[in-house]
Order: C-alpha cells, then structure tokens, then sequence
C-alpha cells in the first residue's frame, strides 16, 4: 500500500523531496529554528499563547460556509466554503505569521524580514510584527509593487519598509532570493518569515504545522453540519499552505478526495503558466528538492499567472510527493477560467475571492457538476478579493475591448 | 588522483608563500573572453582560477555577481559552454580549475556526467554554495571517483562541533566565508577573521582559503597573514562590468590582479 502522508524525516524529506540546500552560513540558524519550533510545539504555554491569538487577534475560528447558490448552479455536491478571507488581513497568511511571529520573539530575535507575492503575506507578517514589536521588512518583485500597489501602502501603514525587487524577473521568487540574502547577511538577530511550505527544513514541515488549523477546523465543522467528513477538497496551489493547512488532517481518510490547482496562466502548452506539476520537473531550487519550472540547463524560468500569489516556479516538497504517491490530484485552470470564477463567487455567492482561491473556485465548477447531489465538497477560499479588484477591472475592460 | 588543487597548495608551502584565488564568471562578457582573461589573471600571479558557473537565482551572490550571471546567461552560457571553456584553458594552461556553482545546473546536466565530464575537461574541484554537509556526501562520494575534489564552505555562523565535521569531510582545501553575508565588495575584512581560521586550524591539515568581500590589496594583505590563500571575486569582475572595451580587458584584469596579489609576493 502507498503511504497517504508524507511527513517528513529527520533531515526534512518527504519522500525524495525537501531536504536543505542553502549556504553553509544559514544552516546554524535553521537548525535553531528546527530546535526551537520542536519545544516551542511541546511547550503547552507556547500553544495556548498562539491559541489565543488566533482567536481574539485572528478572529478564529474562521466559518465554514454553505453555499446554496453555488451549489444549485453546480448542479453536483454540496458545496462547502472554508473561509479564510475572513480571517484577519484577509486570507490564510495570518496563521503562519502568528505561528512564526511568536517563534522569533522566543528566539530573541527583533527583526523579521518576508517575502511577498500578492502582498498578502506582506501584509499578514507587516501586521504582526506591528503587534509584537518587531521591526519588519518586506522584500517585494518591483513588477508585483505594481500589481499590488495598494498592499505596499498597506504594509507601510503599518510600519514595515518594503523593498521593491528589481533583480531577475522582479517576481516572488526573486523577492525570495533577495530576502535570502538579507538573512544571509543578518541572520544573527533576524528570523526569516517564510509565507509558505516551500524552502528548506524545516519550513515546510513549520508552515504546515502553522496552517493545519484550517484541516482541523474544517474537519470538526464539517462533521458538525453533515454528520461525515466530506467527499473532496479542492484548494488552489502557490507554495502550497493553504491546500496543505487544509489537506493534511485528511490525508488518512482515504474516501476523501483531494485537488490541488495551480496557475495554468495562458495554457500549459503556451509556456506562459505556474503549473510545476505538468509544466516542470525536480529540481533543487530555493532551499529544497521540489517539482519547479526550469529549462534544460536547470535555470529557473519564468512564470506567468494573472495572481501573483501563484506565480511562482517553486512548489513545496510535501506536495510533491503527494502528486507522486497520487493521494492528491494536481491540476491547473487558466487565467480566463479563474477570471470566470472569480464573478460566479461574487455574483451568486457575495463573496468575492482573490484570484488565487479563483483559481480553486473554476476548478471545482469543472468537476463538482459530475459529483452526486449527496456529495459533500468544501473549496478553501484562502482569501479575498479586494486586492485584486483592479486587475480584474482592467481584465475585463480588456475582455470586452477584444470582442 | 594527482590533483592539480594539492599540487598548487604543496608548492605554495615550499616556497613559503600565499596563495591567490581569482575568482571570473564564465561566459562574462563572452564565452569566447573566459580562456584569454584566465591567461591573463595566471601570468599577473594568480595561483588558482574559480570559475563561476551562471545561475539564475544566485541567492548567495551580491550584485556584482548576480549581474555577472546574468550577462553570462544572456549569451546563452550554460554548464556545457563551462566545460568547454575549460577545456580550451587546458590546451594551454595547468592553472587549477575550481568550478563555483549552484547545485541545480549540474543536477540538470546529471551528476554522474557532469562528474565524467568535468574530469575530462580538466576541473580539478567543485564547489556548490547551496550543498552543506548533510546533503552533500553522494555528490563528494561521485567527485572523489573523479578525483575532483568537493570544496567545503565554513562560515562565521558556524559552530566549532560542526567545524570539525565539516572539516572531517573536506577535501582539497577549506573554503572559509570571511563575513556572515554575500559575495560582493566591502570596506573591512571582519575582526573576528583570525579567530575563526585558528578554530579551523585546530581540527585540519587542509590548506584554509578566505574569501567573499576581499576587494583591496589591504584585505588580502591582512587575510593571507592568516590563511592559506585568498579568493578576490567581485572586485575583479566589476572591471568587467566597467569594460566597455573587450579587448583591452585582459590588460585590465591582469592589472587589478597584479595589483591585488602583490602583497602576497613582497613580504
Ligand atoms: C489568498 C491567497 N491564496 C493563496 C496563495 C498561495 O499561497 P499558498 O499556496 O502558500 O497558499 C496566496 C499567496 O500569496 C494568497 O494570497
């Protein structure tokens, strides 16, 4: 029988993918924070001090939502939503920024640095930083400032300094190597907030860690309303945190089906898309073995998606070995399909969704319709549209100006 | 294996001296440049040549070495165009040839034949910045059939317990990262530099190099008091970047080489 989960061994592997490759000088610091996150997990006051926060700061438990419109125009399964949009800052990131926040304070460490892509773990790392008292700066691809103007003035509001990255292909995986090297350089009094399960050990295992409270909740609501767990579980694919935080406490039931999507961009055949898993092959590529966009010669290329959260040549480790031993299923959709997905959420729902989770939305309306109406499917709706309401505007002008 | 990194070291501590490593991007400006530019860095007195193999997500790199890769990229230099410059070095040098790299490039020309290859060609060692101890044993194990020698790095960041391990694997010489930080150029060499080579010292007969930030002859000057040779990298490719003039480049780097090294030849 394949093994279902994937959890990773001493040295941070999943199967044949994690491990650490980074410079001899950060190995120190990530084998304190392997320490460190142990205890801390062990440690019952360190839990309770997170539990709290997650509930009066983060305001969880975040609901889980029937969506009766969805459902009726799907035509299949009952459709769940997990919203994480409504969690503090607007998506998912919190968790993990709440997680790690309290992790650098007890590592005595003041400075925290992030990268990011949408802006929305930008945000989330900006805000808590401004909670605990830790100076914070945020490395951002000088192209996504653009697309995502509004957040830099958001996480400046909020006291953190972003820097616009103009190396490479000023994107999330650039803002990714710049953050490298600023912890490279600072690494003694500074803790790097990784927003996602990618990276080296023990980021992904730590993230996920972070993130499972999205599975648990889901897990104990689920069961609450429909009396079972649910059929199937569709979540969209950057690093992969929020589809991880909601798989994982699944991955033993094996009557429950699991998608991941990502990014197909213009199409997979177009060369212009984020799908590691059907555009990409192993590689070792920021901190850890993992399926990532290369050429040939193993350099990374780029990416392309209408949401920058998902725009990114990388994939966590433990997603890769779940695509491997197929206990999830790794699909993509297109920038016009998440488009679509994008307004059946707002207009049947009232819940409009960053165009990441879009992404999560237009794959489920391509498979909950051959589901049976007794089905249950929950999507994770890993966080909120405003920060992407002006792309979509001008998609949409671009759209019609193109009939 | 004879090796031509051992061979270098040895003669270095015959006669008494220190050695000078200098470090190029190959492919920069051109692949055609690389072999030409080597000859010149060799007869203005460098001992061993690293050749930076371009990588697109140089994480470890400051600036001047993140534009040097991109350059090198742009002409369309790959791992393969690397080794084929090195064997155009051979047919006319015996300089030692470490390859500087990032571990996916070599993974996506295969290990083992990149191994096979790279001896044929002449590469005498390999350096990977993102392959630490733990990950590293079946990559050096493929190497040491090869008899190319697998370069550790140590860094500031590193303690003693881990020095000792890593220096228990190490093999041709140990690489001691000078600052806690990227390669790229800075206005003083760390304080705390002779304390760290002495702990390395301590649990290793291997050769010890200093490099990442040595960019004026006072630093090499003070960094080889200490340690066995000195790796300048980002100071020589700036003049590449400054050239606008290819071919009055080998004259400009064997100048700043000369220049650089020779406190290492006056003593
Ligand atoms: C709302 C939202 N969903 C999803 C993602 C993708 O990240 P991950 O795959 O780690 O959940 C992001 C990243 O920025 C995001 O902001």
């Amino acid at each position: 029988m394949k093994k279902r989960t994937c959890s990773p061994d001493r040295r941070g592997y999943f199967g044949a993918y994690g491990g650490r490759f980074v410079p001899e000088t950060l190995v120190p610091a990530l084998q304190q924070l392997q320490r460190e996150f142990t205890r801390a997990r062990g440690d019952p006051r360190f839990r309770a001090e997170l539990r709290a926060m997650l509930r009066d700061y983060a305001g969880r438990p975040t609901p889980l939502t029937f969506a009766p419109r969805l459902t009726e125009a799907f035509g299949g399964a009952r459709v769940y939503l997990k919203r994480e949009d409504l969690a503090f800052t607007g998506a998912h990131k919190i968790n993990n920024c709440l997680g790690q926040g309290l992790l650098a304070k007890r590592m005595g460490k003041r400075r925290v640095i992030a990268e990011t892509g949408a802006g929305q773990h930008g945000v989330a790392t900006a805000t808590v930083a401004a909670r605990l008292g830790l100076q914070c700066r945020v490395y951002m691809g000088e192209e996504d400032t653009r697309r995502q103007a509004l957040n830099v003035f958001r996480m400046e509001l909020l006291g953190a300094t972003v820097v616009p990255v103009t190396s490479g292909s000023r994107t999330l995986k650039d803002a990714i190597d710049e953050a490298m090297r600023d912890w490279v350089t600072n690494v003694r009094n500074t803790h790097f907030v990784l927003g996602t399960v990618a990276g080296p050990h023990p980021y992904p295992l730590m993230v996920r860690e972070f993130q499972r409270v999205i599975g648990r909740e889901t897990r104990r609501q689920v069961l609450n309303s429909e009396g079972r767990l649910p059929d199937c579980l569709i979540a969209c694919v950057g690093g992969g945190s929020n589809a991880i935080g909601l798989f994982y406490d699944f991955l033993g039931d094996p009557a429950v089906r699991m998608y991941g999507v990502e990014a197909g961009g213009l199409g997979v055949r177009s060369g212009r898309h984020a799908a590691r898993f059907s555009g990409g092959r192993p590689g070792v590529f920021q901190g850890s073995m993992s399926y990532v966009i290369q050429d040939s010669d193993g350099q990374i290329r780029t990416t392309h998606s209408i949401s920058a959260g998902l725009d990114y040549a990388g994939v966590g480790p433990e997603h890769s070995c779940l695509y491997e031993s197929g206990r999830v299923r790794y699909d993509s959709v297109t920038d016009r399909e998440a488009l679509e997905g994008f307004l059946l959420l707002s207009s049947l729902e009232g819940i409009s969704p960053a165009l990441e989770t879009a992404h999560a939305i237009a794959y489920a309306a391509r498979i909950v319709p051959r589901m049976k109406k007794n089905q249950i499917v929950v999507i994770n709706i890993s966080g909120r549209g405003d920060k992407d309401v002006e792309i979509v505007r001008s998609a949409l002008r671009r759209r019609t100006g193109a009939r | 294996m004879k090796n031509r990194i051992d061979e270098r070291f040895a003669r270095l501590a015959r006669e008494g001296r220190k050695g000078f490593i200098a470090y190029l991007t190959a492919g920069d400006p051109s692949p055609a440049a690389t072999a030409p530019l080597v000859d010149a860095i060799e007869a203005a007195g460098a001992d061993i040549v690293e050749l930076g193999v371009p990588f697109s997500d140089p994480l470890a790199d400051g600036v001047v070495n993140q534009r040097s890769a991109e350059r090198a990229l742009r002409r369309g230099v790959n791992l393969a165009t690397v080794l084929e410059i090195v064997r155009r070095i051979r047919t006319r040098s015996e300089i030692p040839i470490v390859l500087f790299t990032y571990l996916n490039p070599v993974v996506a020309y295969g290990f083992e034949r990149f191994a096979a290859h790279a001896q044929r060609a002449g590469v005498d060692g390999v350096l990977a910045l993102d392959l630490p101890l733990e990950e590293a044993g079946r990559y050096r194990r493929i190497l040491d059939a090869r008899g190319i020698r697998s370069i550790a790095l140590i860094a500031p960041t590193t303690p003693p317990e881990r020095v000792r391990r890593i220096a228990r694997h190490a093999r041709g010489f140990i690489y001691y990262v000078s600052r806690t930080g990227v390669t790229g150029e800075q206005r003083q060499i760390a304080f705390d530099l002779a304390r760290h080579v002495r702990t390395i010292r301590q649990v290793t007969t291997l050769p010890i190099a200093v490099g990442f930030g040595i960019s004026t002859p006072a630093h090499v000057k003070e960094a080889s008091r200490i340690a066995d040779a000195v790796v300048v990298g980002s100071a020589i490719v700036k003049e590449i970047e400054r050239c606008r003039r290819p071919a009055a480049l080998p004259a400009i780097l064997g100048r700043r080489v000369r220049q650089l090294s020779a406190p290492l030849r006056s003593r």
